[in-house]
Formats: structure tokens, C-alpha cells, sequence
């Protein structure tokens, strides 16, 4: 076991790029002005997915023999009857009070046995489900609390990783019991957090899988037993290491808003949650995406998670270099979305990849500058390094290399969390001396060239820093031109962007997409017990 | 290791040899170089055992250059050695190209002089699949490896369904739009997804439509095996590197067949 070992140097240097201030006024500005009618369209629109998510707090949990979850027969079955334009809880409580069933359980199987009708309650009866709603819930929250306090409490104990950044390592079997001790290995040959790769197919499913699994495409479902198993065996080896092992799943897909959730029941520490991902990559409806997201944020807020965005996917698909500033823009509209949701600047993962063609001259430099501009323009996020991807040929010694200077770019820009690279990408799933090869890599660069960091200023007006103001200038354009995009009157112009196609060349309108039919307006009177707590608590 | 097409290969300007030898650093020499790993904690006995194997490989003699412990269980090795098999150029089987490389300019005119319309081709990404990344390269108009994508094509319709589309989606697509061809990626083969999922569209595309009037099914993805197309059900196979160029080639060559057979 080799333990990084090097002068720790402050993982916050001071500013190496001369931007004007102005500039990124007015670009966060310009991301608030596109964002804050989102905003307003999630204030005012629920999902079935976030009433789900409020019957979980609340204790439901478990499926009926067939997998379907209780929260999800409980839902469907209150829309199907009086809507769920008042909320979920309304009714659901309702019905408890008047006895037709004496808990949530009982309650959901009637439901599936179809012997249970709902009603809007009038009058007196409404204040006090509410009420019983809101005593219901309480506990789910004091929960995520009492998670979070524990999470501090261990780090305390054992210690947070000595290096920056920290080394974020992934595991994906599809089979649970695999992937606890291939994670406990991880962990001892010097990964600080550990990711379970979801199955490929979970983000489309509308409901979360239960129970432990064993089978799952290119990853493991994401389900409270598998977060429970995972964080009970990584607690295990933070204890054996001295250091405390933080563990990340998704939250994104038509179910954000239950796993956020479920990662805060179950002490996860960190949530891949981007604030367009789902809507660009996966096709789900825009309003679904927004309105789950910041249902989702305020529960990771709550939790103490930290998000981790998914700029890199951008890079994916479109050129690195040309979409260089949607990377930025991405980034400032994350941020305001999280900022608005109550996630303070250390819990933003904000995320950015080395994808720039290596072929082209000067690409190791305009990845300094891209890395250099997302450091400054967030000087206090923890920002997420994503290795090669899209650049990875299947030549392993070419891009065990081009890993390497992904790496140093990692170190002289101190970045936070660093996803270690594979020289097999695009191959095959990573041999274990794979894996181990990559680790050997990151401590070589980090070990030498660390500290690189605290030496390395690119010249005024240099090649560097004028990329950077460059990309930073285009952000801006980008952010101008989104904001001034008005399809119909009163339409919101960040979704007749997303719609125009303004995004990795996507168009996604927002009355199309997978999920829509999750989507109800709230009613004037619509109640949401969690999230009044959630509001609450994010003005403590 | 690489599946790009060996056609595109420039033709040797000298007659090689029928029997060679892997090349180190002399002709003859017969050199090469493989790392693997074995379950066991590293000790001589370990060194052992993977000379045992790079002997058992052909490799004689066998040079262990490095030998590193990972964890208490495994050990990583690096090995060189001559390799005392013969390669007979004689008895390699390459799968030859059956369409000729055309411009873009090209296709666009066959398109125009055989269908008097737009050739409409319609793309996705099926299953749980979400790496659009293959399925892009080929038909958005930024393309890849410098070449346009189909979309780029005058005469070619193109219509990109995107990622993670159902197959009675996908038929349901191919029959509004009347697809002459239909192009699906698969990255995804963790379980064999790509096969299963292939053969699920093909044989939804055959139940929906009649005999013969089913569209040029086209894979591509960088795990399917070369000839295997018809037990797949479908018309044809791209491996890694395909480029734009070639699909379109392949589409307008497979479209003047078919022609000609219904005849």
C-alpha cells in the first residue's frame, strides 16, 4: 500500500488568469436572468416523482411482489382519483385520519387491491392532514440530519484524503456483492471516493428498483439496500484506513428526486446531479428535469452532498475545442441552480473534461486555460476532473500518457476531485492492473508535480490566458443569446434554447421528452410537506 | 486491438513474404511484449509461474522484465520473449469491401439518377444504450475523422432519434418517415446487450413489414463480429472507425442492388 505523502500546498491558489470582473458579472448576471423563470416553472409545477419522493420521507418504502414500489402504487393511484395538483400528501393523510387505513403500508396495499378512494379533503380536514403530513415527514428528515452530522462526526474521526485533489475511482459490476469488495480494494490502493456506476437503463425507469441486486447493464441499480450495503462496507474500510471514504451514485433520470432522497436516508456523500444532463442526453421532458432537480438540490443541501455536474458530457458529443464555452455556461447555470436551491459553494462539483483532440497543436495548453478559467470563475467549488474519453483510440500506451497529462493538468490547476483515467477506455472494463497502472500514474504526477501548482503562471496576455478570456467571452455571447430567445409570448427562453438546440447541438422542446406525462401544475392549494421543510431549512 | 477495416490499407509496393515473424527490433527476431496478472501473492514461485505461462504462450526464451505486487493477492507481470510461432500470410481471410469508396458528390448524383428522391435514413441509438457518440459521428454534419456526417449529403434525408429509443419507436419512425435504410449504434456489449438488442429490432422490423419490403437494416459498434450479419438479421456490419463516407457508399451500393433484383 503506497500512501501519497507530499507537501500539502493550498489547493486554492491565487488567481492566475487576468479576467475583467465585469465579464463575470455579467455572466453570472445573464445565467440568473435565464434561470430564474425555470425557477418560477418548478415553483409551480410538482412531479410524480417528487410526490414519491415525499411518501419515502414520510417511511414508505418496499414493492409488491412484481417490483412495483408501494410509493409508486400510492401515487398513481391518488392521480388517478383526485389528481395530484394539491400534492400527494393531502389525500394520502386524508385518508389515514379517516381511518381507512392504519398506516402508509397498509394503505398502498389496499391501493394496489384497488379497494381505496381518495377525496380532496374541504375545510378543517385540509389543515389537518396537512398537519399529520408534515408530522410524517419529520422523521424522514431528521434522519438526513442526523446523517449529516454523522458524516461530519466520521471525518472528524478519520480524517479527510491528505492530498488534493481527492482520487475519485469507479466500480461496476452490476452485482453488489462484487462491487463491495472491489470497492474495499479501491479504497486501499489509495481511491478516496468510490462511485457505483449505475445501470445504463435506470435513468428511464419511473420508479427505483428495491432490494439488493446482483444484475445490472455496465453498472449496479441504484436502491436503498445497495446505498446501505455500499456505505456500511466503505465506513468498514474508511475505519481500517484512517481516512473516510465518500461514496457517490446518480441522482438524475426521471427518479432524482427519490434518489436524491434515498442518498440522503442512506449517508451518501456525493451525487452526480447536473441541471440539464437528463434533458439533453437522455431525452426527458425539460419541465420534468427542472422540477425534479431542484426538488433534488434541496435535498442534497439538506444532506450535505456534494453534486457533482456533467459538463464533460458535452465534450462528448460536440468538438472540445468549438464548445469549450458551453462547458462555462453550463457550469454558471449549474451553479445558479444550486445556489438558488439552497447548495452552498463547497458542495458544487462543478465538472470539466480533458477532451481536447490531441492531434490538434496546443491542446495540453488550452486544456490549462479551460481548467484555469473554471478554477477562477469558481474559486471556492469543488471541482470534478473528468479524464479522456472521446480521445481514447484503443492504442493503451498512447493513453496511458494522455491520462498522465490529464493528470498534471489536475495537478497545476488544483482541481478537487479527480476521476482517475483508464488506459483501457473505449477497450474493455478495467483489468485490475489497469486500475492499479492508473493509480501509479495519478501519485507519479501528483507526487512530483503537485506542488507545480504554487510555480506555474501563465504569461500576461499570453497564449493561456487569452484562450481563457476568449472562452469566456463566448460563454458570455452564449448567455446573451439565450436569454434573448422568445419563442411564443411568455414562453421561458432557456427552454427555447434548449429547444432551438443551443445545447450539444440537441433540440429538445419542452412540450416533448420522456417523463412529461409525470408533469401536473400546482393547484393553488397544492401542499408539500417536505418541502416546506426543505424551505425552511434552507433559510436557517 | 483494432477491427478497422484492413481494405483501406495502401496496397504493398513489395511481394511480402507468405511466412513472417513478430519484429522486435531485427527481421527474425520474433519479439513481443505481454502484461497480465496472476491471482497469487508476489514471490519467486509467482515468477515462476509466469514464466510457466509465457512459455506455455510460445515464448522461449521468456524474459520477465517486471513483476509488481498489487495488493496481498495479485501480482502484475510484464513479459518479453521471442515467440516461436509462424504467421502464414497464406491463411489469413480478410472480408474485402463489396462497394466502391464514393465522394460525396457521387453518391448524391447515384441517389438522384436511381431513386429520383431523397434517400431517407433514419438513426438510433436502441436499448438501454446511451452513447450517442457512434451514431452522431456518422450522421451529424460535423461527421467525424474530418469527413461529413450524412447529414451533410444533399440528396440523403436524415433523421437522428437519438438515444435510448425503443424498437416499436424505432419501427414506428422508420414507417412515418418511409426509410430506405435504418442505422442503429450499439456501444454497449456488457451481457452481449448489442446482439440481443439487434436481433430484437430486426426481427421487429421483419414482423412489421412485408417480405422484401423491410429497409437496409445497418449495425455499427465497435464489438460486433465481422460476418455476422446475417444471423443477426440484418443487412450489414460496421466495426470501429467507420467513417460517413462509407456508410453513404455502402447505402447507395446497396440500394442499386436491390434494384436490380427487383427486376
Amino acid at each position: 500500500m503506497t500512501v501519497l505523502t507530499r507537501t500539502t500546498h493550498t489547493s486554492h491558489p491565487q488567481p492566475k488568469l487576468e479576467l475583467d470582473p465585469a465579464v463575470i458579472r455579467r455572466a453570472r448576471l445573464l445565467a440568473r436572468k435565464a434561470g430564474a423563470p425555470v425557477v418560477k416553472l418548478a415553483r409551480t409545477h410538482t412531479t410524480v416523482s417528487v410526490e414519491r419522493a415525499v411518501l419515502r420521507l414520510a417511511g414508505l418504502s418496499g414493492a409488491d411482489h412484481e417490483g412495483v414500489p408501494w410509493v409508486n402504487h400510492l401515487v398513481e393511484a391518488v392521480r388517478d382519483e383526485v389528481g395530484l395538483q394539491d400534492g400527494v400528501s393531502t389525500p394520502v393523510f386524508d385518508a389515514l385520519r379517516r381511518g381507512v387505513a392504519g398506516d402508509l403500508l397498509t394503505l398502498a396495499q389496499k391501493c394496489a387491491s384497488g379497494s381505496v378512494s381518495f377525496r380532496l379533503p374541504q375545510g378543517r380536514d385540509v389543515s389537518a392532514a396537512q398537519k399529520l403530513a408534515l408530522r410524517s415527514v419529520k422523521p424522514g428528515m431528521a434522519r438526513i440530519d442526523a446523517n449529516r452530522a454523522t458524516r461530519e462526526r466520521l471525518i472528524r474521526r478519520h480524517g479527510d484524503p491528505r492530498q488534493r485533489p481527492w482520487i475519485y475511482l469507479i466500480v461496476a459490476t452490476g452485482d453488489i456483492y462484487e462491487d463491495i469488495p472491489q470497492a474495499q480494494t479501491a479504497a486501499r490502493e489509495g481511491a478516496d471516493i468510490i462511485a457505483v456506476i449505475r445501470s445504463t437503463g435506470q435513468s428511464l425507469l419511473d420508479y427505483v428498483p428495491e432490494g439488493a441486486t446482483r444484475e445490472g447493464y455496465a453498472g449496479t441499480y441504484a436502491t436503498q439496500e445497495n446505498f446501505a450495503l455500499m456505505r456500511a462496507a466503505l465506513d468498514e474500510v474508511s475505519k481500517e484506513l484512517g481516512r473516510y471514504i465518500r461514496l457517490v451514485n446518480y441522482a438524475s433520470g426521471l427518479c432524482m428526486p427519490e434518489i436524491a432522497t434515498l442518498a440522503g436516508l442512506e449517508r451518501l456523500d456525493m451525487m452526480l446531479n447536473d441541471s440539464m444532463y437528463g434533458i439533453l442526453f437522455r431525452d426527458i421532458n425539460p419541465i420534468r428535469t427542472f422540477v425534479d432537480q431542484r426538488f433534488s438540490r434541496q435535498i442534497h443541501a439538506r444532506a450535505g452532498i456534494i453534486i457533482n455536474t456533467g459538463e464533460d458530457n458535452y465534450l462528448t458529443t460536440a468538438d472540445a475545442v468549438e464548445a469549450a464555452h458551453t462547458v462555462t455556461v453550463s457550469q454558471l447555470m449549474n451553479e445558479y441552480f444550486a445556489k438558488e436551491a439552497g447548495l452552498g459553494d463547497w458542495q458544487l462539483g462543478l465538472g470539466h473534461a480533458f477532451e481536447i483532440n490531441p492531434e490538434i497543436p496546443d491542446s495540453f495548453r488550452m486544456e490549462l486555460a479551460q481548467a484555469l478559467l473554471a478554477r477562477q470563475l469558481f474559486p471556492k467549488a469543488p471541482l470534478k476532473w473528468m479524464p479522456p474519453t472521446k480521445h481514447m483510440t484503443g492504442d493503451v500506451f498512447r493513453g496511458y500518457l494522455l491520462d498522465g497529462f490529464f493528470n498534471l493538468v489536475g495537478a497545476m490547476t488544483g482541481q478537487d476531485i479527480l476521476l482517475v483515467g483508464m488506459m483501457t477506455e473505449a477497450v474493455v472494463t478495467p483489468f485490475l492492473s489497469d486500475r492499479d497502472l492508473a493509480l501509479q500514474n495519478v501519485r507519479y504526477v501528483l507526487g512530483a508535480a503537485g506542488g507545480l501548482a504554487e510555480d506555474f503562471h501563465p504569461p500576461r496576455d499570453g497564449f493561456i490566458q487569452t484562450r481563457a478570456r476568449r472562452v469566456l467571452s463566448e460563454a458570455v455571447e452564449l448567455l446573451e443569446k439565450i436569454v434573448s430567445d422568445t419563442g411564443q409570448p411568455g414562453s421561458v427562453p432557456l427552454l427555447a434554447a434548449i429547444g432551438d438546440g443551443t445545447f450539444g447541438l440537441m433540440k429538445r422542446p419542452a412540450d416533448a421528452g420522456k417523463g412529461l406525462d409525470g408533469v401536473v401544475k400546482r393547484a393553488p392549494g397544492y401542499d408539500n410537506p417536505a418541502s416546506t421543510l426543505l424551505e425552511a431549512g434552507s433559510r436557517r | 486491438m483494432n477491427t478497422r477495416d484492413t481494405t483501406t490499407s495502401v496496397v504493398a509496393p513489395k511481394a511480402l513474404p507468405d511466412i513472417i515473424r513478430p519484429y522486435g527490433d531485427t527481421t527474425g527476431d520474433a519479439m513481443v511484449q505481454v502484461s497480465f496478472t496472476l491471482p497469487i501473492p508476489h514471490d519467486k514461485r509467482a515468477e515462476g509461474a509466469a514464466l510457466q505461462l509465457a512459455a506455455k504462450m510460445g515464448l522461449a526464451p521468456a524474459l520477465l522484465v517486471h513483476a509488481k505486487a498489487m495488493g496481498s493477492d495479485f501480482t502484475f507481470f510484464i513479459v518479453y520473449g521471442a515467440v516461436s510461432h509462424l504467421v502464414d500470410l497464406r491463411e489469413v481471410v480478410v472480408v474485402e469491401r463489396e462497394f466502391a469508396l464514393l465522394g460525396a458528390k457521387d453518391v448524391n448524383a447515384m441517389i438522384k439518377r436511381r431513386l429520383r428522391r431523397k434517400l431517407v435514413v433514419v438513426g438510433a441509438c436502441i436499448g438501454t444504450d446511451a452513447h450517442t457518440v457512434g451514431i452522431d459521428a456518422i450522421l451529424n454534419i460535423k461527421g467525424f475523422a474530418g469527413e461529413k456526417g450524412l447529414e451533410y449529403y444533399r440528396e440523403i434525408k436524415v433523421v437522428n432519434c437519438g438515444a435510448q429509443v425503443l424498437v416499436p419507436e424505432l419501427v414506428a419512425r422508420a414507417r412515418a418517415e418511409k426509410a430506405d435504410a435504418v442505422l442503429v449504434s450499439q456501444v454497449v456489449t456488457q451481457k452481449d446487450a448489442h446482439i440481443h438488442n439487434t436481433m430484437t429490432m430486426s426481427a421487429a422490423f421483419r414482423e412489421a413489414y412485408p417480405a422484401g419490403k423491410v429497409p437496409l437494416l445497418v449495425v455499427g459498434g465497435p464489438r460486433f463480429e465481422q460476418g455476422s450479419a446475417p444471423a443477426l438479421g440484418v443487412d450489414r456490419i460496421f466495426g470501429k472507425g467507420t467513417t460517413p463516407a462509407e456508410v453513404a457508399s455502402y447505402l447507395v451500393h446497396a440500394m442499386a442492388t436491390s434494384k436490380e433484383q427487383e427486376r
